[in-house]
């Protein structure tokens, strides 16, 4: 069966990634067109302590506001927000961001099957998440959730992945709509904007 | 689908069944959290249909118990986020070192461990002999936990790691032994706690404070329930008293923040 190659709408953009991630952001941000009409939110997998490091990292290469996500904040279009270390990110029925330091899953807080769930829960079919690479399998079971719910997902190509382990676990267990490398991503995503 | 397994309406209907029955209002609660815990429980416990879940939930004393406990968060750790620690040694406590008695509130303690790290500053600083801390919470199990302070021994280099970078200088072992899987801390460390339920959504103030801690608690409300509890914390709260929050939570958007001054970069108001 044919697979759609980009989704139909897109109200909110999730990119999950953890180790050999952060290349992947950097190659990306860059090329983000400043029209980006829906929110973007990160989670990935790092240390606690360095907050700001990521934030500043991905802000200074793109025109788009980079903020690490506050708790009870609306996501807006045109804003990424980053997960604070530490914390589980959800979204609320009305599209707030409620933040949640219970139990790790997949050994991750934040987990990205957290986010991936609670988003697909709200966003439905208007939601697009990205899996990039990683070396455990968080994730793959959000992105079955994103599937069910209508949602359209993105597993970055694990043969050039820096760690193939996650993006191939979810692969293995869930039908992507479209498998990407890295340098396709930007334009991916830019094409998003309606 | 697992997510899915209960919807919206469900988990109204649970809560409400909740309240009525054992008189505990999680109704205001952050809906996506509990949404989550609750789906979580309900997966865990095998339960093969709703009716069944709500029925065990509404009417055995005994599961109510572990639903409480496992629907919210009991997640905690000594000495978390060194910084906010090392600000309270070095501005906070001194400044209540100047009264003659100082009075504690740690606000949602879980299974006690900000109340015993708060102790051993206290017993660094030379004040604990003259302070009380008052640790409540929501859920009688976790403070049956507290009141022992037995945690798990496998957590504690993580502590150790904590508190050095909290401006520790002793030797972090010497507040407890090792007995096989756990550290028992100090019994001079709880002898000034007093361990209490209170309920954050429908129980008043008892006392007046100069300090108090509420942190990671705030977080699982929704808004309006996060005001009622800033104004039961002001309620609570002598003049020149602090409020320290979770790293992630804030006074900012609550019409009483004007009576409160930030510490620096800490999640520490000072009420003026």
């Amino acid at each position: 069966m044919a697979q759609a190659l980009t989704p139909e709408k897109c109200s909110a953009l999730i990119i999950g990634g953890s180790a050999g991630s952060l290349d992947v952001l950097l190659e990306i941000f860059p090329d983000l067109k400043k029209e980006i009409n829906f929110p973007i939110i990160l989670v990935t997998h790092r240390k606690s302590g360095n907050d700001s490091l990521l934030t500043d990292l991905l802000q200074s290469r793109t025109g788009l506001k980079v903020r690490e996500a506050e708790e009870k904040e609306p996501v807006l279009a045109g804003n990424v927000y980053i997960t604070p270390a530490d914390y589980h990110l959800l979204i609320e029925d009305d599209k707030t961001i409620s933040l949640d330091y219970s139990e790790k899953i997949n050994y991750s807080r934040p987990s990205i099957d957290v986010t991936f769930q609670s988003a697909a829960e709200v966003f439905k079919n208007g939601l697009v998440c990205i899996l990039l690479s990683g070396s455990n399998a968080d994730g793959v079971e959000g992105l079955k959730t994103v599937n069910n719910l209508g949602g359209f997902v993105v597993i970055q190509n694990p043969n050039t992945a820096i760690m193939p382990y996650m993006p191939q676990q979810a692969v293995n267990n869930v039908k992507p709509h479209t498998i990407l490398d890295s340098f396709e991503m930007a334009e991916f995503i830019n094409k998003l904007i309606r | 689908m697992i997510s899915e397994a209960i919807n919206n309406e469900q988990i109204e209907t649970l809560l409400s069944d909740v309240l009525e029955a054992h008189g505990y209002d999680f109704l205001e609660y952050s809906h996506a959290s509990i949404k989550r815990r609750i789906t979580r429980l309900y997966t865990l416990d095998n339960f093969v249909s709703f009716a069944e879940f709500r029925y065990t939930v509404k009417s055995d004393k005994q599961y109510f118990k572990r639903f409480l406990e496992e629907i919210t968060v009991n997640v905690t750790e000594m000495f978390r986020d060194p910084s906010f620690y090392k600000s309270l040694r070095n501005d906070v406590l001194p400044v209540l070192g100047t009264y003659p008695f100082i009075r504690i509130w740690v606000a949602g303690c879980s299974t006690g461990e900000e109340a015993y790290s708060l102790a051993i500053l206290l017993k660094e600083l030379n004040l604990l002999q003259k302070s009380l801390i008052y640790a409540t919470d929501i859920n009688p199990s976790v403070l049956e936990k507290a009141k022992k302070g037995l945690f798990p021994l496998n957590y504690l280099k993580g502590y150790s790691e904590n508190y050095v970078n909290s401006g520790g200088i002793k030797d972090f072992s010497s507040y407890y032994s090792a007995n096989y899987s756990l550290a028992k801390f100090d019994d001079s460390l709880n002898e000034k706690m007093i361990f209490s339920t209170h309920n954050l959504v429908s129980d008043h103030s008892f006392n007046e404070f100069q300090l108090i801690l509420c942190r990671n608690v705030l977080i699982y409300f929704d808004k309006e329930l996060q005001h009622k509890v800033f104004h039961l914390f002001d309620n609570s709260l002598d003049k020149l008293g602090y409020l320290a929050l979770g790293s992630k939570e804030s006074l900012d958007f609550w019409p009483g923040a004007k009576q409160f001054k930030r510490l620096k970069l800490e999640k520490i108001w000072r009420k003026l």
